[in-house]
């Protein structure tokens, strides 16, 4: 064997690659989920009801303590809180809006967060998402539904080098394990 | 990639979209009332132009919307996006 080329190969691929994420990730547990879809004309008691400003730009977060409104449609909205704060925040609403013409889904066990921080970490979501992530196309404070690979995911920005990823449950296992592939590219 | 005009969220690459097929092809308020040749004129014909060409598309991985689209079917040249309820530009 000694005319064989020395290499430095990476290392072997697991079979079960997916549960060894890349160190730039982690799962962010807990947290409840709400789907709010709601109408222009309400926004300013929806607004109020929530403590958060809803008439922002599209594709944009605003956040209120721990209570957090991803804006990803015209009249969609993903709000990100705490478990505790979950069963006030469906009551003020319910309190707020009494012609009724809103829907809010809990969808707190459909999805799960990941968490992305580091270097290279906009390299890392490009590896399967075709969005710029330069600042100016991208800011921070930025949020959008999108597809990683062949998964839905929403994607937020948190900072210029941290991300804060959606996915939903049963997609995780495929998309932890190609940020992990993807990960091996580009050193941490 | 194509970079497709989404009216709401600017532009954004082509595989978060999905086609709809032709735009403005408006079904009748009464079917019931449409003779044969309208009604299949309807459900089956299209312009299929080599062309200008308003569509229809959804940003499916974004916003989910709906909107219209006129783009070139030779060049793949977008001209214009514009929402559902609004005239061709």
């Amino acid at each position: 064997m000694d005319n064989l080329a020395e290499t430095t190969s990476l290392s072997r691929l697991f079979a079960l690659s997916g549960q060894a994420g890349d160190r730039r990730c982690r799962p962010v547990t807990g947290g409840a989920r709400f789907s709010l879809r709601v109408k222009q004309a309400s926004l300013g008691a929806a607004g109020e009801a929530l403590g958060l400003d809803l008439t922002g730009p599209i594709n944009r977060a605003v956040s209120s303590g721990q209570r957090t409104a991803l804006r990803l449609g015209p009249d969609e909205w993903l709000l990100l809180l705490a478990e505790a704060d979950a069963a006030s925040v469906a009551a003020s609403l319910a309190q707020r809006l009494t012609d009724g013409l809103y829907s809010l889904a809990d969808i707190s066990h459909r999805q799960t967060g990941i968490a992305l921080e580091g270097a290279a970490v906009t390299d890392l979501l490009n590896g399967g998402c075709p969005l710029d992530f330069d600042l100016a196309a991208f800011p921070v404070g930025m949020a959008t539904r999108t597809i990683f690979f062949k998964a839905e995911i929403v994607l937020w920005r948190q900072d210029t080098a941290r991300f804060h990823m959606e996915v939903w449950r049963s997609f995780a296992p495929y998309v932890w394990s190609l940020l992990a592939n993807v990960g091996r590219e580009y050193a941490d | 990639m194509l970079l497709i005009p989404c009216p709401y969220c600017g532009n954004r690459p082509e595989i978060e979209f999905a086609y709809g097929g032709e735009a403005h092809v408006v079904r009748a308020a009464d079917p019931r009332k449409e003779d044969d040749a309208a009604w299949t004129e309807f459900l089956y014909f299209r312009k299929n132009p080599r062309g200008d060409h308003a569509e229809r598309w959804r940003h499916a991985f974004g916003c989910g919307r709906f909107f219209n689209v006129k783009r070139n079917t030779y060049t793949d040249h977008i001209e214009a996006s514009y929402r559902i309820g609004e005239t061709l530009p």
